[in-house]
């Protein structure tokens, strides 16, 4: 018998501030509280007027009160960016469980930055360990307002280059797609749970943009979407920390 | 953490004659330059009080201590020195922050295109050879490289040898690779996953190659299997490795053996290439050649007894003769 966990992250990529709903980084806070991890990538162009920069300050702030990682870009880099930002959040996910378990076998102050480097090895071969068969489910969140429109296609590629990289390891992955705002409300659903992405090139096609960007509305539908598909599972522990929640698998 | 902002760290700073103590072991690291600095820290060339090593120093506990994991295994890979061997992992400690480190063997090269510049033809093959040779020899120890790059390959000597430099990357067999660059990631290419596995370094080692010969490198087109085979047809260099390449790009081969072992009999069958077929299969004809040189030797001592056995006897059959008379 060995212990299984899931990871939980919510991926937003977005390029401006939010204008419609509730507030994002309450509704963050409010994931991050339900073990979800939210990561934002800010995406820019060469061309992006200056009031828009300011508002991607927002998205930094959404991450932090989501327990993630933020990371503003061009399009061209979004790929990599897209890869660095779940993989990191995934480390940093891990690394604070297996901190949490030190401090009960060490005591209050100690960390893994604490151990002589002899032992910091052993603990990180279990982080490398666990990053790698760890159930992981990704819920995609893609601003689709207007301003949009040129970096849909880079977005998409990124998305499958994603798949590549997480679908190499030995863990399983799920992901999800949603898109705000959609044809008729404010989040839609592109691409229910699912392990692959190959299809993901449809799906994009099916995608208008309209003109609000309702990104507080959007967070709070990937947590209902997440206790929907927790609520479908057999067996449900209690959270164990930020992120990351314990299954016996037998 | 992206590389531009590396640049800014005080890791990626440190000037000639900067002091780096141990937090642990206490050892003193004196700074002599900076060697290079990537996504994860800095190399510089340091003396210590056993001569000069290269130390690596970065911000995250992780990678850091992952790329130590590596290289103690790369130690445990026996028989052959494949990566710079590990001296001493440690801590240093500012007054404002703690940043891990570790020293290592410094290994003097060139660089593959400095390394590149007047040299014939000839070398870019033989390289690939004992590239392949030592990733065998990893991927025999469960291990993929990884991250294959000029970038992380340095040439030492002479006597000339291909050695890798940075081991960051090197993942467990059948694990996600850690750590890659587009340009040489099948997944990238639309070649495959990103699955540790030997197929994958393979694919790499041909992408650097192609980068030998196209040093500027190039991005992908909507076509990329014409587009190498394109790449590859129009290089003078690559032309005669192509059939092998090839079959690398398209994962073919499912043991680094497999293609080194194609690959010297490519380098074997020109003429040009005899200097170099000596040197490079002289272990494989070492046992076969004294075999035959014994079997010689065994049939000229028959060749001599027969020889004087009828001298004996021509010898008496005359005295035999002379008797009868």
């Amino acid at each position: 018998m060995r212990n299984k966990g899931t990871l939980r992250q919510i991926l937003l990529i977005t390029d401006g501030c939010s204008n419609q709903g509730e507030d994002p980084i309450a509704m963050a806070a409010l994931a991050h509280e339900q073990g979800i991890t939210v990561n934002v990538i800010g995406v820019l162009n060469e061309n992006t007027a200056e009031f828009h920069r300011q508002g991607l300050k927002e998205v930094e702030d959404i991450a932090m009160s989501g327990g993630g990682i933020s990371q503003i870009v061009y399009a061209t880099q979004l790929s990599q960016t897209v890869k660095m930002v779940t993989q990191k959040a995934m480390t940093q996910t891990i690394k604070g469980v297996v901190n949490a378990e030190l401090q009960q076998i060490l005591g209050s102050k100690s960390s893994m930055d604490d151990l002589p480097p002899d032992k910091r090895g052993e603990v990180m071969e279990v982080v490398d360990e666990m990053q790698e068969t760890m159930n992981l489910e990704v819920l995609i969140l893609i601003d689709a307002s207007g301003s949009m429109e040129d970096k849909m296609m880079t977005v998409q590629e990124s998305l499958l280059d994603l798949s590549i990289s997480l679908n190499s390891r030995i863990g399983d992955n799920e992901f999800s797609i949603y898109a705000f705002p959609g044809k008729k409300k404010e989040v839609e659903e592109l691409l229910s749970w699912s392990s692959k992405m190959d299809s993901i090139g449809k799906i994009f096609s099916k995608i208008t943009l309209g003109g609000i960007t309702p990104t507080g509305p959007a967070i709070k539908e990937g947590i209902a979407v997440f206790q929907q598909k927790r609520s479908s599972k057999r067996r449900f522990l209690s959270n164990d920390a930020d992120g990351y929640e314990r299954e016996s698998s037998m | 953490m992206m590389p531009m902002d590396m640049s800014a760290s005080p890791v990626c700073n440190l000037t000639v004659g900067d002091e780096i103590r141990g937090k642990w072991n206490h050892s003193i690291y004196r700074v002599r330059r900076r060697l290079g600095y990537g996504a994860t820290g800095a190399v510089y060339l340091v003396e210590h009080k056993n001569g000069l090593a290269a130390l690596k120093i970065g911000h995250d506990q992780m990678s850091i201590t992952s790329e130590v994991n590596v290289l103690k295994r790369f130690s445990k890979v026996q028989g052959k020195v494949l990566g710079p061997s590990l001296v001493e992992v440690d801590d240093w400690q500012t007054r404002k922050a703690t940043y891990p480190f570790y020293a290592m063997e410094y290994l003097k090269g060139e660089t593959l295109f400095d390394f590149m510049k007047g040299k014939s033809l000839d070398w870019p093959g033989i390289l690939l050879v004992q590239l392949l040779t030592d990733l065998h020899t990893l991927h025999q120890a469960g291990w993929a490289f990884g991250d294959l790059k000029p970038d992380n390959l340095l040439v030492t000597g002479p006597p000339y040898r291909i050695r890798w430099m940075d081991v960051g990357g090197t993942t467990v067999m059948d694990r996600s690779i850690k750590e890659y660059t587009e340009f040489f990631d099948r997944g990238y290419w639309g070649k495959g996953s990103r699955k540790a596995e030997p197929s994958y370094d393979l694919f790499s080692a041909a992408m650097v190659m192609i980068n030998m010969a196209y040093p500027a490198r190039f991005t992908k087109r909507s076509d990329p299997d014409k587009q190498l085979q394109e790449k590859i047809a129009s290089s003078p260099m690559l032309k005669r490795y192509a059939v092998i390449l090839e079959k690398a790009l398209n994962g073919k081969y499912q043991y680094a053996e497999e293609m080194r072992n194609e690959l010297v009999v490519l380098l074997n069958a020109k003429d040009q290439n005899k200097t170099n077929q000596k040197q490079m299969t002289k272990s494989n004809n070492q046992k076969p050649a004294t075999r035959q040189a014994q079997k010689k030797k065994k049939k000229s001592f028959l060749a001599e007894t027969f020889l004087v056995f009828t001298f004996v006897f021509v010898v008496y059959l005359f005295y035999m003769l002379g008797q009868t008379m």
